[in-house]
C-alpha cells in the first residue's frame, strides 16, 4: 500500500492546466492542490478566482499560469461572479449563441478567508440559488497572502500575526468554523473535504463534483509552510498527519448522506501533527490535551453522522 | 411603428431592457428602483423575456454577477439606487477597468444617514469618477430611449465601458408619462446582438483580471483612460444614429433659450423641466435668461459645455448633492472646465432638492434671481443652500 501511494501519482493526468513558473513559496501544498484540481478538471472549464495567494502567485500581468479561461475580480465576490458566468452560459446556450455541445463547468476558488469570512454571504447566496458551480475552498487556515492573519478557519491555539501568542494570549481562541457542514446545511447535492496529500482522493472528488448538476462544495486543506512555520519538505506528510489525527477528516456529503472517505481504528495523537508547526510552538502539554479532547469529540460526532457509531 | 402609452417610467425602462433582449439580469431590491426589476422578473416569469434573472443576496453580488455574465459574453443589465450603489462601490471600478459592457439603471437616491428613500444625486456623485459612461434622463421618454442607447453604446467595440442611466428617484421613476415604446423590429434593427470580443470560452482561453506590478500598472490605467476619454466622438455618433432610427435627438448638453441669455441656469436630471418653466416666466418679463442642461455627465462634455455657456455673463448652477468640505459637484466641474477660457461667466453654486425635496417653478425663479445676485457680487462661500431652515 505504501509503495502504491509513492508510485501512483505517476498515473495522474500528464497535461498541466495550472502550468509551471508560478510564484508560490517552496513546498506550498495549496499550489499543489490547485495543480491537481486543474488536472482533474481538464480544459472544458471556466475558472473564477478570488484574491489571495493562488491568484497572486499565478497571474502577475502579463504572465499567467492558467491555460484555461480564468477570471479574477475581487476578494469576496467569487461565488457571485461564478453565478453570473454560469447564468450567462445557460441563457446563451438556450438561445443558441453557445454552440459547443459539451457542458462547460464553472469552477470558483478562494482561500479560507475568501470563503469562510469575507465571501461567506456571496457563497451562501450562490449555493442557495442552486447555480451549477463547483466552489473550491483552499484552506491554509489564515490570510496568507496578506501576511498570516487569523481567519475563522484558523485552528484553536494557532499563533498568527493578528492572533499572536503572547504573555496574555495562547494564539487563536476560537474553534475552526465548520465550512463543509455549513455548506451541507444548504442542502446542496455534494460537499466533500480533501487534501493534496491524497492526490487521487482529491482528483476523484473533483471529477465527481463536476459530474453533478447543481452547486458543489469542496474544502481542501492546504499546508502552507510559510504561514504554519513548518519545514517546506514536510507539507505532504503534515497533510497526512492532519487526516490521520482526525484534525481534518476526509469525507463526502452526497445528497445529505455523510460518508467517511478514510476511517481509522485509532487516530494518531494531535501532538504528532502539531509538533513540526511553529504556529503551535507556544502551546503547553495541557493546551494540547484540550485540543486533543475537542478533536476526539468531533471525530466521534462525524463517525456518528456517517453511521459508523 | 412604436406606440405611445401612458406608462410608469420604471416600467418603460423594463420595456427597453426586454426589447433589447437582455440575456442576464442581476439585481437586488431597493426603493425607488424596485419597480424596474419587479417588472423584469414578471416578464421572465411570463415568458415574455427569455433571460436569466439572478436574484442575488446583495448589490455587491448583483454587480459581481454582472461581471461574470458580461465576461462570458451575455448582454447584462442591473438596476440599483442609493445605498445599493454604495454597496456596489468596489465592484463599480472593476466593471469599467475590465471593460465590461454592463448597463445599469440608477434611480438616484439620497444617502443615509439619516435614512432617506427619496431622490437626489448624492449616490451617483460618489461614483462619478469610476470610469462608467453616465447619462441623465429628464423624462420618461429619455429613460426608455437612453436605456436602449446604453446597450448600444456599452457594447460598441470602440467603447466597451459600462453605462449608467440615471433617473431621479420618484420624481422620474414613479411618475406616469406618455412614452413611445418602439416595436421589436425597430429595436432589433437599431441594436445588433452583443458580440463581446474576448468572452470566457474554453475553446479560446483568455485570462482576465491578472494583477499589475508597479512597472505596468500606470500603463494599464493610462490605456483605460485614453480609451475612456476617446469615447466622446463615438458616443456623439451613437446619439446621432439613435436619432436616425427613432427621430429623437439627444445631445451631451442641451440648451433652452440660451443663445442670447445673459444668465443661464444649469441643471441635470428631471428638475430641468421645472427649471424651463421658470425660464419661460422670466423671459415673459423680458429678462434674458436661458437654460443649459448637462445630459452626459461622464465622460464630461467639455467642448459642448464651453460652447453652450460661451456668451453668458452668469451661470447659476443647481446641484442636488453636497460634496462635503468643498464646493458642489457640478459647479466644481463646470468651474474647472471654464478656468482656462479667455472669457468666462461668473458662477453661483446653489444646492437644493436634497432628499426628495421639491423645487417648484416659482422657487426656480427665486433660485435664478438669487444666483444672479451671488454671481454679480462674487460668491464667498463654496456653495449656498436654497430654502433650507436653520
Ligand atoms: C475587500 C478586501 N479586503 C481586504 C483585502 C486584502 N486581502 C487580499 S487577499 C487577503 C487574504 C486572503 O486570505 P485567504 O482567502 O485565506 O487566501 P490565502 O491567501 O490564504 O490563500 C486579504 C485580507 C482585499 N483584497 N479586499
Ligand atoms: S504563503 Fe503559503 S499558501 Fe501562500 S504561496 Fe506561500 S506557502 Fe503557498
Ligand atoms: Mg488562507
Amino acid at each position: 500500500m505504501s509503495n502504491f501511494s509513492v508510485y501512483a501519482s505517476r498515473l495522474a493526468e500528464k497535461t498541466e492546466h495550472f502550468t509551471p513558473g508560478h510564484r508560490a513559496c517552496v513546498g506550498c501544498a495549496e499550489a499543489l492542490a490547485v495543480r491537481l484540481v486543474a488536472k482533474a478538471l481538464g480544459d472544458n472549464v471556466i475558472m473564477v478566482n478570488a484574491t489571495g495567494c493562488m491568484e497572486i502567485i499565478s497571474s502577475p500581468y502579463p504572465d499567467t499560469s492558467w491555460d484555461v479561461p480564468w477570471i479574477h475580480t475581487l476578494f469576496e465576490n467569487t461565488a457571485a461572479v461564478a453565478a453570473g458566468v454560469e447564468s450567462a452560459l445557460k441563457v446563451l446556450r438556450r438561445r443558441g449563441k453557445v454552440k459547443d455541445p459539451r457542458r462547460i463547468k464553472v469552477v470558483a476558488m478562494g482561500g479560507d478567508g475568501a470563503t469562510a469570512d469575507i465571501g461567506f454571504q456571496a457563497l451562501s447566496g450562490m449555493l442557495e440559488r442552486g447555480h451549477d458551480v463547483l466552489y473550491i475552498c483552499y484552506d491554509n487556515e489564515a490570510y496568507m497572502n496578506t501576511g498570516i492573519q487569523r481567519s475563522s478557519a484558523t485552528p484553536f491555539g494557532a499563533s498568527t500575526t493578528t492572533s499572536p501568542a503572547g504573555e496574555k494570549s495562547k494564539g487563536q481562541q476560537t474553534w475552526k468554523k465548520n465550512m463543509p457542514a455549513i455548506c451541507a446545511a444548504h442542502g446542496i447535492p455534494y460537499v466533500a473535504t480533501a487534501c493534496p496529500s491524497y492526490p487521487f482522493d482529491l482528483m476523484a472528488k473533483v471529477k465527481k463534483a463536476v459530474s453533478i448538476q447543481g452547486p458543489c462544495y469542496l474544502h481542501v486543506l492546504s499546508v502552507c509552510p510559510t504561514g504554519w512555520r513548518s519545514a517546506s519538505d514536510l507539507a505532504i506528510r503534515m497533510g497526512r498527519q492532519a487526516i490521520e489525527s482526525g484534525v481534518f477528516p476526509l469525507y463526502e456529503v452526497e445528497n445529505g448522506e455523510w460518508k467517511l472517505s478514510m476511517d481509522f481504528e485509532k487516530l494518531i495523537p494531535v501532538a504528532d501533527y502539531m509538533k513540526g508547526q511553529g504556529r503551535f510552538r507556544h502551546l503547553t502539554e495541557q493546551d494540547i490535551a484540550g485540543i486533543q479532547e475537542h478533536v476526539t469529540k468531533e471525530w466521534h460526532a462525524l463517525r456518528k453522522k456517517c453511521g459508523l457509531e | 411603428m412604436g406606440k405611445r402609452e401612458g406608462l410608469e417610467v420604471s416600467l418603460a425602462v423594463a420595456e427597453a431592457v426586454k426589447l433589447a433582449r437582455a440575456d442576464v439580469i442581476a439585481a437586488y431590491p431597493i426603493t425607488p428602483q424596485t419597480h424596474i426589476v419587479e417588472k423584469l422578473s414578471e416578464m421572465v416569469a411570463e415568458g415574455e423575456l427569455d433571460a436569466e434573472s439572478i436574484t442575488v443576496e446583495s448589490e455587491h453580488s448583483a454587480l459581481s454577477a454582472c461581471l461574470g455574465s458580461a465576461a462570458a459574453g451575455a448582454r447584462t443589465f442591473t438596476a440599483t439606487s442609493g445605498q445599493g450603489l454604495e454597496l456596489m462601490h468596489e465592484v463599480v471600478y472593476i466593471a469599467s477597468s475590465m471593460r465590461l459592457p454592463i448597463v445599469m439603471a440608477e434611480a438616484n437616491r439620497a444617502l443615509s444617514a439619516p435614512l432617506s428613500v427619496w431622490g437626489d444625486h448624492s449616490d451617483v456623485m460618489a461614483v462619478r469618477d469610476t470610469g462608467w459612461v453616465q447619462i441623465f434622463c429628464e423624462s420618461g421618454q429619455d429613460a426608455f430611449d437612453l436605456t436602449l442607447w446604453a446597450f448600444r453604446a456599452a457594447e460598441d467595440k470602440r467603447v466597451l465601458f459600462p453605462v449608467m442611466v440615471n433617473l431621479d428617484g420618484f420624481h422620474l421613476t414613479h411618475v406616469v408619462e406618455p412614452i413611445i415604446i418602439e416595436d421589436q423590429a425597430a429595436v432589433d434593427a437599431y441594436l445588433p446582438p452583443n458580440d463581446f470580443p474576448v468572452p470566457l470560452d474554453p475553446r479560446k482561453p483568455v485570462n482576465m483580471g491578472t494583477f499589475a506590478p508597479p512597472h505596468i500598472y500606470s500603463e494599464i490605467k493610462k490605456s483605460q483612460e485614453v480609451a475612456f476619454q476617446g469615447t466622446r466622438p463615438v458616443l456623439r455618433e451613437l446619439l446621432d444614429d439613435f436619432a436616425k432610427h427613432f427621430g429623437r435627438k439627444y445631445n451631451f448638453v442641451e440648451t433652452y433659450k440660451a443663445d442670447d441669455a445673459e444668465t443661464l441656469i444649469l441643471t441635470m436630471g428631471s428638475y430641468s423641466q421645472t427649471a424651463s418653466v421658470a425660464v419661460d416666466e422670466l423671459r415673459a418679463k423680458g429678462r434674458k435668461v436661458g437654460q443649459v442642461r448637462i445630459r452626459l455627465w461622464r465622460p464630461f462634455p467639455f467642448d459642448e459645455l464651453r460652447a453652450a455657456v460661451r456668451n453668458a455673463k452668469r451661470l447659476v448652477i443647481l446641484d442636488r448633492a453636497i460634496a462635503s468640505g468643498t464646493s458642489s459637484p457640478v459647479a466644481t466641474e463646470v468651474r474647472s472646465a471654464l478656468y482656462n477660457e479667455e472669457k468666462r461667466s461668473k458662477i453661483a453654486s446653489i444646492v437644493a432638492g436634497l432628499g426628495g425635496r421639491d423645487i417648484l417653478p416659482e422657487q426656480f425663479v427665486e433660485i435664478i434671481e438669487r444666483g444672479e445676485k451671488i454671481a454679480d457680487e462674487g460668491q464667498k462661500e463654496p456653495f449656498e443652500m436654497y430654502g433650507v431652515r436653520g
